[in-house]
């Protein structure tokens, strides 16, 4: 589609530099654009460089002396048992919460999209733990899971799911730690994918769902080969977020169990954390950091097709 | 098929429905509710494990918000977030609106890809930055200041409200600004006058949002701050209040609550337009 350049309708010709840049507009553009771009390069694109400055490097917090070490920090890194860990942890966290939030956020999706009386309630209830700090719901899950006064034991006990003596401590045995991880992962991010999906539902042609109807598909059939087939690109983009958001994460670790005990909770953000900033090696904590980044190209480049397809479509 | 088992389908699905929402919304608003109770239970009914743990085996109490707003800090950190927030708002909306607006303006492909590549930026975590930046503010000499997180959070805001606005100044007929032209405006006039008068909507969902983030950010905030009197709520209350054995769970409680709910109910009235950013088009 053409339309006539808009810089011809000015009537008047204007003084100044100003004036001319006002309403020439390739300048205007440049101009409006420049300073976030500026922005954003000098405090993601800079410190990004860094970051892989550092990670070839010996820096410590204490002294302003670096000299170049190579591959030096990696293989101190990979050498580590706690990385492989962490490396494992950080995955695993992150598949098995995606897989649950992709399976829970399409069966509330679902739920949410007929009307019923106290929806907006519903709705917002459902939102506050993508709404409220990351970390306060955390704090909050800290004293469910409380060694003494969990209160998932109290009514497991009342309801008589526990034995005599039996007294499942959440945060202090490894298994129930990487469970207690994961159920806060899935809570946090189970509302935002709840909503995407929600939003491409409501996307769906009636027209379609008529017809399956009329064609005599029950509501398994129409649900396996005709919903869930429509909404998996949008549902993809509700886990693409997940993927990031949750493999980077530092909060949940940090606040539950500090990586323990002994480490065996340990991510990889929350052990860059620990080594690069409480221990002073920010060498290897920005060694350790850089594995996130291979995840997040991935993300990237899924991103970048599926904006292309909705560009074409 | 025999009328009955259709009453009864019709009736295990609604039950179903029904069931769904309660396991759902129990999981997802129960940590939130389990705050409330604890925020208002006396410590000795906190800590009986015999009694009930449901229910108000004592009288409610204000003990908890009284410790909470008299003896901690909690009042100062809710003042840091807000001068943190208020600040990164502005400066992001000066920094996003101009480049929304020309993004959603400018013809041909690498517009396109420059809006995207904008918004990816929005994906860097903090994460993968912190050390750096912990190095860049001491050599600024910003550390353990609150402006040290005034110059850094606006890295992520502008991204995601660039991105936002950009939808937002799309959905504007160009003819409202050709019209402006017309009548003698130039380009940068009609942009000030016309468009982001009828574009509030955009800006203030654009704040909520900047806003909302800055509540919520915890790692830069850890990583920079040293002093407990220039925390903000996220980071004040899990490492300034869990510390050492003695955990105040009534008054923690509080502070969580206090800080969440009314982010909550602003952020509620925005939702959509917020989807309508994360889905990157491919819902319309």
């Amino acid at each position: 589609m053409h339309r006539p350049a808009p810089a011809a309708a000015t009537p008047r010709q204007r003084a100044g530099l100003f004036g001319r840049i006002a309403d020439n507009e390739r300048w205007l553009w440049r101009l409006m654009l420049a300073p976030a771009i500026l922005y954003i390069v000098l405090l993601v694109g800079f410190p990004f460089l860094l970051s892989l400055y550092y990670s070839f490097s010996d820096a410590i917090v204490a002294s302003r002396e670096m000299n170049f070490v190579g591959l030096e920090n990696f293989r101190r890194v990979l050498d580590s048992v706690t990385f492989w860990v962490a490396l494992k942890n950080t995955i695993f966290i992150t598949v098995v919460s995606q897989v649950l939030v992709l399976v829970f956020a399409n069966a509330l999706a679902m739920a949410l999209l007929v009307d019923f009386p106290g929806k907006w309630l519903v709705r917002f209830l459902i939102l506050l733990p993508w709404v409220a700090p990351i970390s306060l719901g955390s704090v909050g899950w800290l004293w469910i899971f409380d060694s003494i006064y969990s209160i998932i034991n109290w009514t497991m006990r009342e309801a008589h799911l526990l034995g005599p003596g039996q007294w499942p401590i959440w945060l202090g045995t490894p298994e129930l730690a990487m469970a207690s991880i994961i159920t806060v992962q899935v809570w946090r991010m189970l509302p935002l994918a709840t909503v995407i999906i929600l939003a491409g539902l409501s996307s769906i042609p009636q027209d379609i769902h008529d017809a399956a109807a009329v064609d005599g598909a029950g509501f398994w059939r129409h649900m396996f080969q005709i919903t869930l087939p429509l909404v998996m690109p949008v549902a993809l983009i509700a886990v693409l977020f997940g993927i990031v958001f949750v493999f980077t994460d530092l909060i949940a670790v940090f606040v539950l169990t500090r990586g323990g005990p002994y480490d065996t909770t340990q991510v990889l953000a929350s052990w860059a954390y620990f080594i690069g900033i409480q221990g002073g090696d920010l060498a290897g904590g920005a060694a350790v950091s850089l594995f996130l980044f291979p995840v997040l190209v991935a993300v990237a480049i899924v991103f970048l097709r599926m904006a292309r397809r909705a560009e074409l479509t | 098929m025999a009328r009955f088992p259709t009453v009864l389908r019709k009736a295990a699905r609604r039950g179903g429905h029904a069931g769904i929402l309660v396991f759902f919304v129990t999981f997802l608003a129960f940590p939130f509710y389990w705050m409330m109770i604890t925020t208002f239970k006396t410590t000795q009914d906190l800590y009986n494990t015999a009694n009930n743990p449901y229910l108000f085996n004592t009288p409610p109490t204000l003990n908890h918000l009284q410790v909470l707003f008299n003896d901690t800090q909690y009042l100062q950190w809710l003042a840091n977030t807000a001068f943190v927030g208020v600040l990164v708002v502005i400066i992001t909306l000066a920094f996003a609106v101009p480049a929304g607006y020309a993004l959603a303006r400018m013809t041909g492909a690498w517009a396109q890809n420059l809006g995207i590549a904008i918004f990816l930026t929005y994906l860097v975590p903090p994460t993968i930055l912190f050390i750096p930046f912990s190095r860049i503010i001491a050599e600024l000499g910003l550390q353990d200041s609150l402006w040290s997180l005034v110059l850094v959070y606006p890295s992520f805001t502008i991204p995601f409200c660039t991105w936002l606005l950009m939808g937002f100044f799309k959905a504007i007929p160009r003819d409202l600004e050709d019209a402006a032209m017309i009548d003698g405006l130039s380009r940068l006039g009609a942009f000030i006058k016309v468009v982001i008068p009828i574009s509030m909507a955009g800006v203030l969902t654009a704040i909520i949002f900047a806003f909302t983030l800055v509540t919520q950010e915890f790692v830069y905030g850890v990583t920079f701050i040293t002093s407990s009197a220039h925390y903000t709520v996220s980071v004040g209350v899990p490492t300034f209040l869990v510390r050492g054995d003695v955990y105040f769970w009534g008054s923690m409680m509080g502070a969580c609550l206090i800080a969440s709910i009314p982010i909550a109910l602003i952020y509620n009235l925005f939702v959509d337009r917020f989807v309508a950013g994360f889905t990157v088009g491919a819902v319309k």
